[in-house]
């Protein structure tokens, strides 16, 4: 139950109390790169939920029977970003080959997240942490989740501001920062989440 | 990212300039946002963060500039990412042997120095075509540039979040401070606000018939326009795909 417990505790505290993106400016790229509208967004949400549970798994299996053994702990940097940039390739060969359908939809975020800031962030946040495997993917899957919703939501609002009087030098990038700003305010309501 | 024609063998003084004014990481290019948000709690954060990416970029700089020539085009970005995050793990250490509290302030984005677009934008679109020296002093002058606008950034937020300016208390005794600024979204506005004024300075420009001389590239626009040298690093080939490379 004690271990239930725990795993819920990393899920909600992933992906609502230290937002992936908005509290601790990981991943920022896709985020405001590719959060035009919902419907991309969401797709990009997906393909990273896919990627960085895979990628926490891999490289806390590699970490824990590889690195950990060999008493090799301190190239946990270069291994890290090689496997997942490895990872990240063999995934879209793999999806492209035989899941065709997957791969229609997640295929052209898979590139713009090979090694984004996030995926490598959460891996070493599983090591600093000391997560084991199965505690390390779900922070992976609970930070994904994080992901996701602050970058729907902020295509949610992009869609709505597209359409309103902004003053001519905050068109664009400055205002999504602002939204992003104003959700990160939002997303402080959920430290009261912690017990 | 489109392939710049360099001249051959830039002078050291011309490439610290480059970095430190014409093609300021931050403030022109926008690269390496992620660090630039996460670490400017204080001047001194920002100072440190830096320094230790230009520690990185110099050496990276230089290296990928001897092996250019020995480097096979195909598997350079592996062989590049190779060498920047040995150099970082280098300083990583170094940072924990010698500067334990700026390390433990910095956290993992000591680390995540490896995915910093900057390095790898460099690397990629200037060691890796010119010679050592003027390599080296363009990774010097766009990390010292990198580090000023951190410093800059780092020396706003803290002032109006917390009064102080490198931990001396710098305003009137009456002042509250306004905590948000050392706080996540304070580092949205405070981006916000950067490029809300290079957009103006972009349309000035604009109006006055001038040629703008800044690119909107960078992570903070697209994904996609960083190319290689962004963010998202693919470790094979892109040109093939349908990137602008």
């Amino acid at each position: 139950m004690e271990g239930v417990k725990e795993l819920l505790m990393i899920l909600i505290g992933s992906s609502l109390v230290s937002n992936v993106v908005l509290s601790q400016f990981l991943g920022l790229c896709p985020f405001l790169g590719v959060s035009k509208k919902i419907k991309t967004a969401a797709g990009m949400g997906g393909a990273v939920i896919f990627v960085i549970t895979l990628a926490s798994g891999v490289a806390g299996i590699i970490y824990r029977f590889l690195l950990v053994t060999l008493g090799l702990e301190y190239l946990q940097t270069i291994v890290f970003i090689l496997v997942i940039a490895a990872l990240v390739q063999f995934v879209e060969m793999f999806l492209k080959k035989y899941m065709h359908s997957l791969y229609e939809a997640l295929g052209v975020y898979l590139p713009l997240i090979t090694t984004n800031c996030a995926v490598l962030g959460v891996a070493l946040t599983n090591v600093q942490k000391k997560y084991g495997i199965w505690k390390g993917i779900t922070n992976g899957f609970a930070t994904a989740v994080g992901f996701l919703i602050a970058i729907v939501i902020l295509a949610g609002i992009r869609e709505k501001t597209e359409y309103n009087d902004v003053p001519e030098a905050f068109q664009g990038m400055p205002i999504v920062l602002i939204s992003a700003g104003l959700m990160s305010i939002a997303f402080f309501g959920f430290s009261g989440l912690h017990w | 990212m489109s392939e710049k024609e360099h001249k051959k063998a830039d002078s050291p003084l011309e490439r610290l300039v480059n970095g430190l004014v014409k093609e300021n990481p931050t403030f022109v290019l926008m690269l390496g946002m992620c660090p630039t948000l996460a670490v400017t709690t204080s001047a001194k954060n920002g100072l440190g963060m830096g320094l230790a990416t230009t520690a990185v970029l110099m050496l990276s700089n230089l290296i990928i500039s001897l092996l250019r020539k020995i480097i096979p085009d195909r598997v350079r970005i592996p062989a590049f990412i190779v060498i920047i995050a040995t150099f970082v793990t280098a300083v990583q250490l170094l940072m924990e042997a010698y500067l334990p509290d700026l390390n433990q302030a910095l956290g993992m984005y000591i680390p995540l120095i490896v995915v910093n677009c900057i390095i790898l934008g460099r690397a990629e679109s200037y060691a890796y075509h010119n010679p050592p020296i003027s390599s080296f002093f363009d990774g010097l002058g766009m990390g010292l540039g990198f580090s000023v606008a951190l410093t800059m950034i780092g020396a706003v937020r803290e002032v109006l979040g917390t009064g102080k300016l490198f931990d001396h208390t710098v305003m009137p005794s009456g002042y509250i401070p306004i905590n948000i600024f050392i706080l996540a979204p304070g580092a949205f506005f405070v981006l916000a606000a950067l490029t809300a004024i290079q957009n103006a300075i972009r349309i000035r420009m604009k109006n006055s018939g001038k040629k703008n001389g800044m690119e909107p590239a960078g992570c903070v626009h697209d994904c996609s326009q960083c190319g290689i040298g962004g963010c998202s690093v693919r470790l094979y080939d892109t040109n093939e795909g349908k990137g602008e490379r």
